[in-house]
């Protein structure tokens, strides 16, 4: 191809796609304009999950993560290591409290917030111990996540459905077998739907796990409508009596519009049963960096997140990211993975986290 | 891919084409807005730090040249150190000269080993090459079925045993031989790289066969913790290269930038979806353009050239320079153009455009819309949409199942569309931004 022929070319495709742009982006906000007139009924929002009906509060479970944690704690003392002989604050002192919480992937915007309150805080309490400042931070952060309800919610009556949404790889399948066990533990009948029918042999993972806690499941083919799955599912559980219906879907790239749309069809099919689902919870898993952030952001707007599980946080991963979804996104953490065993699946302590995080 | 990145330089740069000098004071301020656009990118903090000093001092001492504005010399400098750090040159597989050549896998749970395993034999089937593929990951329910169908889907054979990892690499190698397959593929078991007994099992394999390379699966949504599993894994098992997976996402993919700095190993193919195909040699010098904002043209230029046939991007010229653009001619191009793959990631190539363009969700069904309008109209009403009178746009609107008001608001912005055109066609390019090289 020649040179003039490959620019004209690539010209061509350049005003041609932003033309489609403005073409798609034209009638997509005239259609949406054309909607939000009388609001028609497939196109209204998802609602917040009808009110919590039994309400059951995590058991409590022995806190086992500041021990998990260990090398954590080890990795961070180290940037916070240079505070501990210093007599004075100085500018090192506020780069090393800086950089412990962005080697934390607490994110440069709320890492600037919390080390600006600090500072403000400190001034104002004549605080002149660097170790001092390092307690203030913790109280800061732990202030930030507090009088959060982090329960599960379960119907009061009929099936509950719990829906598990998240990229590829976050570990939704194995977060969905532990609190099988759990439920099953609790005197719930637990039921897996094996939404996932894209991933190669991933009905397949959710079956091993399934017998392996006791939980029934409910799968298609491979390929087939993961929709038709769900509804199955929630059939099935509704024939069966009261129990939890835990909804494993396709990991999934939030930025692919089609893969979104479907997993708003699977929302839209367990809302049939009313009051479902009870949760939409998102797994992230701790190495995620910023991008969690984006996640939850686009997650939530398709299928109304009402909680996050944070996985694999027995690595020397922090998990910092799940701050700025806390804080600026109001989603509740609500339970951590810090281990392979059922009992690794731990209700979200915020003084717990944060003190194993800055011990 | 990395747009947001792109995003933020942007902005730096634009302020920066105003200026005819760049002072001290100039320097220190991009550096910092770097720092911060890196950061934000997950690139690790230490590699910021060294990244941020090499352009400041580069950008300090920088003569200026007549052909460059200082603004365009620092984009230069940035340009090239991001090209540095991302791995210099585009990598490639070590082949051994005596057949079976051997790759193993690792990472950390959740990568996308598996999925990594089953497009890099795709790729080395259509490199010619005769690939299999060994479930070496007894762990994770289902992996090995999972490989398996991986395997069936691009007809390369998978070969597994229930024994322990290290016998069924071994066994492997002899497989290979006895079925004549001359590159052999390990998928092990996902890892928390803490985990001292997987560590020391992929430890075990290495010693028993030897990987001529032994590559390292990391997301690109991947935060700080890029860089201690890199070097993590090459601590215990000695890494030759990376497969970056999941970049067509939005992640910022500062992993990227981290981990060969760090770890001194390249990157060396890069996963963009979910299908098989989805699977690219990884270009440090294309990716640091799309960071600088410059897109992705020479991926673009591939990809139009896989799609187009010489005869019609031929005659797309021919329309192009006399200005004569129609519906007709839409619809056509269109339909190439979507040929290309999915918009979203063509326009991620796209260089200089507005951010929100590049953020637009764009819905496909709505080009269907479109599509569907075009198709609802006479072919003299496309030639010449001026004719286009109140009943006629009533029969298209009812005919595509859209509204008057669609066909109008089209209709306008096809008007816009076309004017675009005839300023190409009149040698008025959309102003690109100058690649710094």
């Amino acid at each position: 191809m020649s040179p003039t022929l490959a620019a004209v070319l690539l010209i061509g495709i350049f005003v041609l796609a932003a033309a489609l742009i403005w073409l798609g982006l034209g009638l997509s906000r005239r259609a949406q304009r054309l909607e939000e007139a009388p609001p028609p009924e497939e196109t209204a929002e998802p609602t917040e999950p009808a009110e919590p009906g039994g309400d059951v509060a995590a058991p409590p479970r022995p806190p086992r993560l500041r021990d998990r944690l260990g090398k954590t704690r080890a990795a961070l003392s180290r940037s916070l290591g240079a505070l501990t002989g210093r007599r004075t604050i100085d500018d090192e002192a506020w780069d090393s409290i800086e950089e412990a919480l962005l080697v934390a992937d607490v994110g440069v915007a709320t890492t600037s917030r919390l080390v600006d309150e600090l500072r403000a805080r400190a001034a104002a309490e004549r605080v002149d111990d660097p170790e001092q400042l390092v307690t203030l931070l913790r109280n800061e952060i732990v202030d930030d996540l507090s009088g959060v309800d982090r329960s599960l919610h379960h119907a009061p009556d009929g099936p509950t459905v719990w829906l598990f949404v998240g990229v590829n790889g976050t570990g939704k399948t194995t977060t969905i077998a532990k609190l099988a066990q759990r439920e099953i533990e609790d005197g719930h009948a637990a039921l897996m739907a094996a939404a996932d029918t894209f991933r190669a042999a991933a009905a397949d993972q959710l079956t091993h796990w399934a017998e392996r806690v006791g939980a029934d499941v409910v799968r298609g083919q491979e390929g087939a409508d993961p929709g038709s799955v769900v509804f199955d599912a929630v059939d099935a559980a509704g024939g069966r009596g009261a129990g939890v219906v835990l909804v494993d879907t396709a990991g999934r790239m939030h930025t692919k519009v089609n893969l979104m749309e479907e997993l708003k069809k699977i929302r839209r099919i367990a809302e049939r049963t009313p009051g479902a689902p009870q949760e939409v919870l998102l797994v992230i898993d701790a190495t995620t960096g910023q991008n969690g952030l984006a996640q939850a952001r686009q997650f939530t707007e398709a299928v109304g997140v009402t909680g996050v599980v944070l996985t694999k946080l027995d690595g020397t991963a922090k998990g910092g990211v799940v701050l700025a979804i806390e804080v600026d996104l109001g989603i509740p953490v609500k339970l951590i993975g810090i281990g392979e065993a059922p009992e690794d699946l731990m209700p979200f302590d915020p003084a717990e986290f944060v003190g194993a995080l800055f011990a | 891919m990395f747009d947001a990145l792109s995003d933020r330089f942007d902005g730096i740069f634009k302020r920066l084409r105003g200026r005819g000098r760049l002072s001290d004071k100039d320097v220190d301020e991009v550096a910092r807005e770097i720092r911060v656009a890196l950061l934000e990118a997950d690139v690790n903090v230490a590699v910021v730090k060294s990244f941020i000093n090499r352009v400041k001092e580069r950008a300090r001492g920088a003569e200026v040249t007549k052909s460059l504005s200082p603004a365009q010399q620092v984009i230069k400098i940035v340009h090239e150190e991001l090209v540095t750090t991302l791995g210099g040159e585009t990598g490639k597989l070590a082949m051994s000269s005596k057949p079976p050549t051997v790759v193993m896998l690792a990472g950390l749970q959740g990568s996308g080993k598996t999925t990594a395993a089953g497009k890099l034999a795709r790729h080395l089937v259509a490199e010619g090459r005769k690939p299999l593929l060994v479930a070496a990951d007894l762990q994770r329910p289902a992996a090995v079925e999972q490989l398996r169908v991986l395997g069936k889907r691009i007809d390369v054979p998978v070969f597994s045993e229930p024994t322990d990892p290290v016998k069924v690499a071994r066994a492997a190698l002899k497989e290979a031989d006895r079925t004549g397959r001359n590159v052999v593929i390990l998928d092990t078991a996902g890892r928390l790289q803490i985990d001292d007994d997987l560590m020391g099992e992929l430890r075990r394999i290495r010693a028993k066969v030897e990987p001529h390379d032994t590559l390292l699966v990391v997301d690109a949504m991947t935060g700080q913790e890029a860089v201690n599993v890199a070097e993590a894994f090459d601590e215990a098992v000695g890494l030759d290269g990376v497969i970056l997976t999941k970049i067509d996402g939005d992640a910022r993919g500062g992993a990227a930038l981290s981990v060969k700095e760090v770890v001194g190993k390249p990157i060396l193919f890069a996963g963009t979806g979910e299908q098989l195909d989805d699977f690219e040699p990884f270009h440090p010098d294309r990716m640091a353009s799309r960071i600088l904002g410059m897109g992705d043209v020479l991926t673009l230029i591939e990809k139009a050239e896989a799609a187009f046939d010489e005869e019609e991007a031929a005659k797309a010229e021919k329309k192009l320079r006399k200005g004569q653009f129609t519906l007709e001619d839409f619809l056509d191009q269109m339909q190439q153009v979507r040929k290309m793959g999915p918009l979203q990631n063509l326009v991620g190539m796209m260089p200089g455009l507005p951010k929100e363009a590049r953020d637009a969700e764009l819905d496909e069904s709505q080009l269907g819309r479109i599509e569907a309008i075009i198709r609802s109209m006479t072919p003299e009403e496309r030639r010449n949409p001026t004719v286009i009178n109140g009943s006629r746009r009533l029969r298209i609107a009812r005919g595509s199942g859209t509204s008057t008001q669609d066909v109008n608001g089209m209709l306008k912005q096809f008007k816009m569309v076309q004017q675009m055109m005839r300023s190409v066609a009149k040698g008025k390019m959309p102003r690109l931004p100058v690649p710094g090289r």
